[in-house]
């Protein structure tokens, strides 16, 4: 497919699939605790209804207040058009694109930080403080992952490194990057995103003081982040671009809303863990990932 | 065999971690009863070819001692010594866990370079074990509750255990028996000073138990 219709048909399957995410989790919290649950397209709601408000501005904040969620937003959906999508492959690859994966993430973070801080209020400053002490730590888990596949196949480019392990260290690397998922996504045993007035929850703090088409982006941003973990899982463990074009693209699809049934299903089973817990369930996530790393570079052990 | 004999070993030496994690009594003891059971089931695997019915039997015999018998007298001891059911490390979780990974990973590594038998080569067999009394170890040293200490012992005589099989064809499987036998001894004996010492300085914390008195 030529790189003009490939990369915006894929911008369209990131932007406009991402916002269901979400709703999904919350038709199967919704489904669990036996009530009628928003609907599932309620995010792309939000999203037009915020897009057309308008934005309050504290006093103290500078022009950052408004450039960083752009910029986030950016960082996040460039992130997303790196990753290939099973067996269409990548819009663009070079070595090492990887790296540039995980920067653009922790670029968002740092913009949704900085952007939380320029409000002034010591509120956010705190939320942003917990945000990125704890990304530091799945951080960690993520590059073990990638490691993990860089070894497993030989590769440094996104486009081919996706070659699915088998057996014990799927499962184990599955599991890790699960965890991985909830703590970069701020999901219920790390942070509750429905709680909205608690001492306790980490990335909502952060988005408090944002009105109008900035939080539309932060939330869509948000989403986006969700699918490409998603995504990025799915690829990781299954052997989806050996499969026929179509068949891989509906089993990726399928997977990805396994996964959302599955975060859904976490959120609605588990309580938040208590804030000290946080650092041991990420250190575990780590080490669920570190041991499909020792599988594959013991190889056939 | 290998497949089984790895999966088996595989899931004692994620137990491990998991015991090495956990803040909860009840969970470390099921931890270390789960993981006999796994280790209990081994001589089947790798006599797949002769067994017979002694075989069979001390199997069953291991799996009932290590996974039924020794969790239960260790239950029972913490609840007729009314013992708190968070533990208080002396070294944390994470770091307790950490140094467990790094064990488990350095005992995969350090195989490599031992001298091994073609058939004891090439599967989890003796990085297991290692692995476990590495993880015995740990748990010893970093718990201050009498029991998590008995659980950590455990835990090391599961690594012994694991080493032992190595000679299974040399060694008669009695000599494994009579160990097991003294292990259960112990902790049944173990059960009652647990009460013992919570009676006379009602509490369990080790680091309590350094100083003399009348």
């Amino acid at each position: 497919m030529p790189l003009y219709m490939d990369i915006p048909l894929r911008l369209l399957f990131w932007l406009l699939l991402a916002p269901l995410l979400p709703g999904v989790i919350n038709k199967v919290k919704a489904w669990v605790a036996g009530r009628q649950g928003p609907p599932v397209l309620q995010l792309y709601y939000d999203l037009a209804r915020l897009w057309r408000k308008g934005v309050v501005v504290s006093t103290l904040a500078s022009p950052g207040f408004i450039i960083a969620p752009a910029v986030a937003w950016t960082a996040v959906v460039t992130a997303a058009l790196l990753l290939p999508l099973a067996g269409t492959g990548t819009a663009f690859s070079f070595d090492g694109d990887v790296l540039l994966l995980v920067y653009l993430l922790a670029l968002a973070r740092f913009c949704t930080a900085w952007g939380a801080m320029e409000t002034g209020s010591a509120f956010e400053g705190m939320g942003a403080a917990r945000e990125v002490s704890f990304a530091v730590l799945a951080e960690i888990g993520i590059i073990t992952a990638i490691l993990t596949l860089v070894v497993q196949s030989g590769s440094i480019a996104l486009s081919s490194m996706f070659e699915p392990l088998f057996g014990p260290g799927a499962a184990l690397l599955a599991v890790g990057l699960f965890i991985i998922l909830l703590a970069e996504n701020c999901r219920v045993p790390f942070d509750d995103p429905n709680t909205h007035l608690e001492l306790t929850m980490i990335h909502e703090v952060m988005v408090l003081d944002h009105s109008g088409p900035p939080l539309a982006m932060i939330l869509h941003g948000a989403s986006v982040k969700l699918l490409l973990f998603a995504v990025f899982l799915a690829q990781a463990v299954l052997p989806l671009s050996e499969l026929p074009l179509l068949a891989s693209v509906a089993a990726l699809l399928v997977s990805v809303l396994l996964i959302t049934v599955a975060v859904g299903l976490v959120e609605s089973l588990t309580a938040r863990l208590a804030f000290r817990r946080v650092p041991l369930l990420l250190t575990i996530g780590f080490l669920f990932c570190l041991f499909p790393l020792l599988l594959t570079w013991m190889g056939d052990l | 065999m290998n497949d089984t004999l790895n999966l088996l070993i595989g899931l004692a030496m994620g137990l491990n971690l998991l015991a090495l994690g956990t803040s909860r009594l009840p969970v470390l003891i099921r931890a270390v009863a789960m993981q006999g059971v796994l280790l209990g089931l081994l001589p089947l695997v790798l006599e797949a070819h002769g067994l017979d019915w002694r075989l069979v039997l001390i199997t069953l015999a291991t799996v009932a001692g290590k996974g039924v018998l020794i969790p239960f007298m260790l239950i029972r001891a913490m609840r007729t010594a009314n013992i708190a059911r968070e533990l208080e490390p002396f070294i944390g979780y994470i770091p307790s866990l950490l140094l467990g990974a790094a064990g488990t990973i350095a005992a995969v590594a350090l195989t490599r370079y031992l001298p091994l038998l073609p058939e004891h080569a090439g599967n989890l067999h003796v990085p297991g074990a290692m692995a476990l009394i590495l993880t015995g170890f740990i748990l010893l040293i970093g718990r201050t509750k009498a029991i998590s200490q008995v659980c950590g012992y455990l835990i090391l005589e599961n690594g012994i255990y694991l080493a032992g099989l190595l000679l299974i064809r040399s060694t008669p499987i009695l000599v494994e028996f009579g160990i097991l036998l003294d292990v259960t001894v112990g902790i049944f004996v173990i059960g009652i000073i647990v009460d013992r010492i919570q009676r006379a300085f009602d509490s369990l914390d080790t680091r309590k138990l350094t100083a003399l008195h009348e």
